[in-house]
């Protein structure tokens, strides 16, 4: 392992990385992030590299666990270099089948390749999979090249070259001004461009500086942050050091959510390795710059994504956030200039270094540059990551890139920006992903979770749900957030439980109206908007269920009732079996009849009718048919019925 | 650390963090994990050797989700709660949890088998609804499946 202190070492070290590698070696590429694993990745890793030593093909053929390319829904993704045939949900037992097919010889393995939905037509490479096609991929296109656990890997694809470029090149003053000319606008939420906020910390007279990652990912739905830290650690590293380089800090933090295992793992690997080759430590490369990166782990508080919050929290203390009277570039963390951008905009910077301003604002919109990586999940059929240039319109992400709704289903809305967002309803599909019109439209950009509902999915009790997840968030520390939540919650509850009351939109919106207006944080300020969005969008839904008492969706519990239709059943016994409550009266050749009263609603039966006969139907808002007589509820085969 | 009438867990993280009181979420999170739960006896030796109040201490215990003051069963189930998870009918999948453990979230059985807990988001949203039991993830569970997921733990 070499030890660089000077450019010139690092150059002859990336040199000779290069040489080494033959550029058309053969090596198995599979996704080792944590969607994939979940799906059994390292069961196949372990079996490609059993076949490939029983085939005595170790020293001829490399298997890499790579990041996450971003195709989760088919996971686990192998792609065979140099050809970039792309296999997905590959099993353990698929493997010798590959080896001998593939690696072996040169034939593809027709039944792992992506088909397409509509035509059956095979994809062979990744890049002909529409799910890619439509993208843009500068961050996330590094994951697939490199293992996550190796700083050769990264290296030898140019790594650290922007950090040289900076220490060396640049200085600090170009450098700030570089980020501010891209007019990088921050990935976490607001949108606050990184350029003026670093600006604020490099002239506050005050030291030490600290710049600071905010990696605690806590928006449910997305997870773009933890597949690039898991994926490409040492862009983050890099990205951070820079920062450090132009604020005149010394002291980066990576505050991490300890629910992401796998990222932490490979963040505090990239740290070792960073310090072992002298990037990061005293006197990196002979510049005279110093810093060092240190990891904490978040113990679990969605509000420690707050700014100040999470400066609090890695002060050892509970994460509560403070007033800004006075913003956190100039005093954050200890007191000191703080600057906080999440993980997405630090990985942004080597490349607006490296490519310059100029390359990075020609993507985008007038007021959003660059790309943006989404998590694109729910009802959609291609789940995973999507990295688009800002100002793709919805509708394009959604269905030329997710392939649409699936089952058949009618879209209903598509939430961004997580709890603190919003939900836009069909006719808003034209709109352009960017800062402001997403906010404009009501919702925002948030870190780019992007959920899409179809029309099952009901949206008071979208509303309830992150209501409910803000309350048991809310930090308590400031009375309109935790008492207003709280009544926010019970009455969309008792809305979404049919005891609607007249009058209660109107105290819904009341109370959030002195949300938005009195809270301390973020948090609470913006806590209102999953209600305001969906009854500016669905007031139809929450009407139906205060006045008629019924959930046009059919998904709220309190509101809906399981009936087995006569005329379908065929009297199979499955769904009596599997009810768990034994409330389902029948028998061979008797027609299943479910006992109302011992229903509480749980919805086997619905999911285990075979879909031939669908006789289990949801009801909402009009009384269950009587039951049929015992005497009729014999089935008489080959009727009709 | 059953008892924990012995520090020497305790103390070797401690020791890990070179006692500094800035460490202190990280030395709880250490030893959460290697204990699964935070005795009080335990907070009462991170106080003193960290010279922090109890109080704070026991804040931090509370107010933070990773952590738990009481014991916890052989197998910890975590159902994800987010977005994505709910939208595909994570609530009825702990409904169902519920029911076949006896449980609700924060709870440990009587057998001290099975621990159940929420949580926000594992990020594995393209495999939705999703259960973690003891790290393993099971994605796409039905209400119907659930129950042969929980029957292969003993």
């Amino acid at each position: 392992m070499p030890r660089l202190s000077t450019v010139e070492e690092l150059t002859e070290f990336r040199q000779e990385l290069v040489a080494t590698r033959e550029a058309n070696r053969p090596c198995v590429a599979i996704c080792a992030g944590a969607g994939c694993l979940a799906s059994g990745a390292s069961e196949v890793i372990a079996a490609f590299k059993a076949e490939l030593a029983a085939q005595g093909l170790e020293a001829e053929i490399d298997t890499r666990g790579t990041g996450c390319p971003g195709f989760c829904e088919r996971g686990p993704v192998v792609v065979l270099h140099p050809e970039g045939i792309c296999y997905l949900q590959v099993k353990p037992d698929d493997v010798p089948e590959i080896v001998a097919q593939s690696l072996k010889g040169s034939k593809v393995v027709e039944r792992l390749l992506y088909a397409d939905p509509a035509t059956g037509e095979r994809a062979i490479h990744e890049s002909d999979i529409p799910f890619y096609q439509h993208q843009e991929r500068t961050l996330l296109s590094s994951n697939i090249l490199i293992d996550s656990r190796s700083i050769d890997d990264y290296l030898a694809i140019g790594g650290y070259t922007a950090l040289v470029k900076a220490l060396f090149e640049m200085g600090p003053e170009a450098v700030l001004e570089e980020v501010k000319q891209s007019t990088l606008r921050g990935r976490g939420g607001a949108g606050f461009p990184a350029g003026r906020k670093w600006e604020g910390s490099r002239n506050a007279p005050d030291t030490p500086r600290y710049v600071l990652v905010n990696a605690d990912e806590g928006d449910p739905g997305a997870f773009m942050d933890r597949a690039l830290l898991e994926g490409n650690p040492h862009a983050v590293l890099e990205g951070l050091m820079i920062g450090g380089f132009t604020i005149g800090a010394q002291e980066g933090y990576i505050y991490v959510r300890q629910e992401y295992p796998l990222a932490v793992k490979n963040v505090l690997h990239a740290i070792t390795q960073a310090e072992a080759y002298g990037l990061l430590g005293q006197d990196i490369l002979g510049s005279g710059f110093d810093f060092t990166i240190k990891v904490h782990k978040g113990a679990g508080a969605f509000v420690c994504g707050e700014s100040t919050a999470l400066m609090t929290a890695l002060e050892g203390r509970v994460g509560e956030p403070r007033p800004k009277y006075v913003r956190s570039n100039i005093k954050g963390l200890w007191g000191k200039p703080t600057v906080l951008n999440n993980v997405e905009t630090w990985a942004n910077v080597p490349h607006i270094v490296n490519r310059g301003a100029d390359w990075f604002t020609r993507t985008g919109t007038e007021h959003s540059k660059g790309t943006k990586i989404f998590s694109l999940v729910g009802k959609i059929r291609n789940t995973g990551l999507v990295e688009v240039p800002m100002g793709m319109p919805l509708q394009d992400i959604i269905y030329d890139i997710g392939g649409g709704i699936p089952g058949g289903k009618k879209f209903k809305a598509v939430q961004t920006g997580g709890p603190s967002g919003g939900c836009l309803p069909e006719e808003m599909l034209h709109l352009e992903v960017g800062f402001d019109e997403l906010t404009a439209a009501g919702s925002m950009m948030g870190s780019g979770g992007m959920i899409v509902m179809d029309e099952d999915n009901c949206m008071v009790d979208v509303a309830r749900y992150f209501i409910n997840f803000l309350t048991e968030e809310s930090c308590g520390k400031c009375l309109p957030c935790r008492e207003g939540l709280r009544q926010m919650h019970r009455i969309l509850t008792r809305i979404c439980e049919g005891n609607g009351r007249a009058g209660d939109i109107d105290t819904l919106e009341e109370l959030s109206e002195v949300l938005t207006e009195a809270s301390l944080c973020g948090l609470g300020q913006s806590a209102a908007n999953p209600f305001i969005s969906t009854l500016r969008y669905f007031r139809a839904e929450y009407e139906a269920h205060i006045e008629q008492k019924r959930c046009p969706a059919l998904a709220c519990k309190g509101l809906i009732s399981y009936w087995i239709d006569p005329e379908k059943c065929k009297a199979c016994l499955i769904c009596m079996k599997r009810c768990p409550s034994q409330g389902i009266e029948g028998g061979k050749k008797q027609i299943h009849v479910i006992d109302q009263e011992k229903c509480d609603r749980c919805g086997v039966c619905f999911e285990v009718c075979p879909e031939k006969f669908s006789a289990v139907v949801k009801l909402s808002g009009e009384p269950v048919p009587e039951s049929l007589p015992m005497a009729e509820r014999t089935l008489v085969r080959g009727s009709g019925k | 650390m059953e008892t924990v009438k012995n520090f020497d867990h305790v103390d070797q993280i401690i020791d890990a963090h070179q006692g500094e009181a800035s460490s202190l979420i990280q030395i709880m999170l250490d030893i959460q994990a290697e204990n699964h739960w935070l005795p009080q006896e335990a907070l009462a030796r991170i106080s003193k050797r960290l010279a922090v109040p109890l109080t704070r201490v026991q804040h931090i215990a509370t107010f933070y989700k990773a952590f738990s003051l009481v014991p916890k069963g052989r197998h910890q189930i975590h159902v994800c709660m987010g977005t994505a998870c709910h939208v595909r009918g994570a609530p009825r999948v702990l409904d169902t949890v519920e029911d076949l453990t006896g449980i609700q979230p924060g709870e440990t059985d009587a057998d001290l088998k099975f621990s159940l807990e929420t949580v926000n988001c594992l990020g594995c949203c393209a495999l939705g609804p999703v259960i973690e039991i003891d790290g393993k993830t099971h994605g796409n569970v039905t209400t119907a499946r659930t129950e042969d997921v929980l029957k292969s733990y003993k």
